[in-house]
């Protein structure tokens, strides 16, 4: 089986067999967010000691799983090479939507499925214009969007906000079925979802051929725009399902809800070692990088860091985690760094 | 002949007379609607300072943008000067404007080389490098600022006259953006480092072949968009007379968007000096026209981006008709 491999420094080789090498199963990624994971747990344990309980786990993951959800979809817009930086505002879009249309006497299960349908459609709207104008950058469409969407939000709600949901709908954000909370359930569900799609189906294979080339790609018969779209429409609707969570959670919607989301769902894909030039990365990447992001935020919380010097460790964690495949190709050239590679290949 | 003349002129500057034609309509409706207090001197004038923050920084995006990067870090980076720049100020009021200018300026080109080099030397994405560098950033205001507020009586009368203060009659934060403006006409067009900010746009592969150190002129851009947020965020403290962690969060937004209303491609290589000027006055233009003709808060969010996002599609059709024309010529 012919294979075309990208390295580290952008050229390409054709291999003929896929041959299991030590060398490349070692120098994963996954094994750095493993070590990163690994390093958190131990420096959560010891800072506090109750830490180490399941109970406290599952709790703690009901904190930071609602942006979960919106990763696993970005992923594949961010292996397609796009972005789309307007799913904090489909989020906020969505919930409003959802609780203009309760406070209007539509059931809750009714309002939950409007929600549904509005992420749908902001998801459609952007995937659309991408679709129809392929000079157009998604980050400026998807820039123009967020300001839209979060705009019909404001001149909907205005600055109020809806609350009084039914008992069963407060429950659906903090509550459990069993031991695990409904959040984790439906996460680990779309986790194996989204591990079936990108990596045993054949959207999955055209995912990755179109973030390679897109125009190399349309010539072999894909059909980028229906792909395009479907994405798309994806994130939005898993958007208003995080966002249906949220508004469990919070009690209550306003038009200013997750502002500034999308940057920490970029963050933790990029971290997943997504590579926004697109064509490359996997779920279980995103996973590990929502745990490890997740747990040293719960974990500095612990410890009584305060949330700005969270933010500089979470900054400089994305540009070393996405600088270090680079250090050889940048400085590759150099004397010194060729040195000390020979040595380590003595030792 | 003088007819062809013009109309080359004409299919050269397109985008720009078309950005001229949507600034006076609009003007003209906001003129009527309002019932004449659109063209006063005094709402002018407002317009123009409102405008003038915005302005001066899209001259640095745009350098960055045309280089096929993007700077989200704008916004950390003039928090952070201005903050670092008016605690200083509170220290010692006594200190010369300028010499706090200068620091902010200072610390600019530091937070801009930061992303220069994790851009040009390290190979990251420009969007995730200074997405990881605003956190950085607003990260390290918070930590000067210990979460408090520098205000305005914090400040002294001198530095509080130069956002204020008028020299020719014109408030000096114009004045100050249209020098800003000369200097990056004559930069992007006239200089070496200019042109070749242009060549590393359009290619890099080609730029590095003719013998343009590519590193070297990302690393420049970058920088200067850093030294240009400083210079603004201590401009806009200064204006807005408080100094704080939350200072121009998002503003780095509206600076694309009148980069690219402005006829800059996100994908590097094209876009003018006279483009974005008029990218930036058309946005100021629909901040200050929107409360004049009583619409509502709320809906004022909800038009802009749809106006950005109209502009941005009529200007895809545009340019697809350009070359339209342009394939149908060669066939003849």
């Amino acid at each position: 089986m012919a294979k075309q491999v990208i390295q580290a420094d952008g050229t390409r080789i054709i291999e003929n067999e896929r041959t299991f090498s030590w060398k490349r199963f070692i120098f994963q990624w996954e094994w750095m967010l493993v070590l990163m994971l690994v390093i958190v747990t131990i420096v959560n344990i010891s800072a506090s000691s109750n830490f180490a309980n399941p109970t406290n786990i599952m709790n703690a993951m009901r904190d930071f799983l609602d942006k979960a959800i919106v990763v696993f979809p970005m992923a594949l817009v961010i292996m397609l090479g796009e972005i789309d930086i307007s799913v904090a505002s489909t989020m906020a879009l969505s919930s409003v939507v959802m609780g203009m249309a309760y406070q209007a006497g539509v059931p809750m299960s009714g309002a939950i499925v409007i929600a549904l349908l509005v992420g749908a459609a902001c998801g459609f709207v952007n995937g659309i214009i991408l679709a129809k104008f392929p000079e157009l950058s998604s980050m400026i469409v998807t820039l123009a969007t967020q300001i839209v969407f979060r705009g019909i939000a404001s001149i909907l709600l205005k600055t109020d906000s809806v609350g009084g949901f039914p008992a069963w709908y407060n429950n659906f954000g903090w509550g459990k079925f069993g031991p695990f909370p409904i959040i984790l359930i439906f996460t680990v569900i779309e986790a194996l979802f989204f591990v079936y799609l990108l990596h045993y189906t054949k959207f999955g294979r055209r995912t990755y051929a179109m973030g390679n080339s897109i125009t190399v790609s349309k010539f072999s018969g894909i059909k980028t725009n229906k792909i395009k779209v479907i994405i798309f429409t994806m994130t939005g609707l898993l958007a208003a399902v995080a966002a249906v969570f949220l508004a469990s959670k919070m009690g209550s919607v306003r038009p200013d809800v997750a502002k500034g989301y999308e940057l920490d769902i970029i963050a933790m894909v990029v971290l997943g070692g997504v590579s926004s030039a697109g064509g490359k990365g996997n779920i279980l990447g995103c996973i590990l990088s929502i745990l490890v992001i997740g747990f040293l935020r719960y974990g500095l919380g612990l410890v009584n860091v305060t949330s700005q010097i969270i933010m500089i460790i979470v900054g400089a964690l994305l540009i070393i985690a996405v600088a270090i495949p680079n250090l050889k190709s940048s400085f590759g050239q150099s004397k010194w760094f060729k040195n000390l590679c020979n040595n380590v290949k003595k030792c | 002949m003088n007819n062809l003349i013009l109309k080359k002129m004409f299919s050269y500057n397109i985008r720009e007379i078309s950005l001229i034609l949507v600034i006076i309509v609009i003007s003209i409706f906001v003129q009527f609607r309002s019932g004449g207090n659109f063209f006063t001197a005094e709402n002018i004038s407002d317009l123009c300072t409102e405008t003038a923050i915005l302005a001066i920084l899209a001259v640095g995006m745009m350098m960055v943008i045309i280089t096929a990067g993007i700077d989200l870090s704008i916004g950390a980076i003039m928090a952070l000067a201005g903050m670092i720049g008016t605690t200083i100020l509170k220290g010692n009021k006594g200190i010369n404007p300028l010499f706090i200018i200068l620091i902010a300026i200072v610390i600019g080109t530091i937070c801009g080389m930061l992303n220069g080099i994790s851009v040009s030397k390290l190979k990251i994405l420009p969007i995730i490098a200074t997405l990881g560098m605003m956190n950085i950033f607003r990260g390290v205001t918070y930590l000067v600022s210990k979460g408090n507020w520098v205000l305005q009586n914090d400040m002294s009368s001198s530095f509080l006259d130069l956002a204020t203060g008028k020299a020719l009659g014109i408030n000096n934060l114009v004045v100050i953006a249209l020098v800003v403006y000369v200097i990056g006409y004559i930069f992007l067009k006239y200089t070496r480092t200019g042109r070749k900010i242009y060549a590393v746009g359009n290619s890099e592969e080609s730029a590095t072949v003719s013998g343009i150190k590519t590193e070297r002129t990302l690393l420049i851009a970058y920088t200067i968009m850093g030294a240009i947020a400083g210079f603004a965020g201590i401009l806009y403290v200064c204006k807005f007379g408080a100094a704080q962690g939350e200072t121009a969060v998002g503003y780095e937004m509206n600076v694309i968007a009148a980069c690219v209303l402005g006829g800059v491609s996100i994908n590097g290589g094209t876009g003018r000096v006279q483009g974005v000027l008029l990218g930036a006055l058309l946005l100021g233009l629909l901040n200050n026209a929107m409360p004049l003709i009583n619409i509502s808060v709320f809906w004022q969010e909800a038009i802009r981006g749809l106006i950005i996002l109209l502009s941005v599609m009529c200007n895809a059709l545009i340019q697809r008709n350009v070359e339209m024309k342009a394939l149908r010529r060669r066939n003849i």
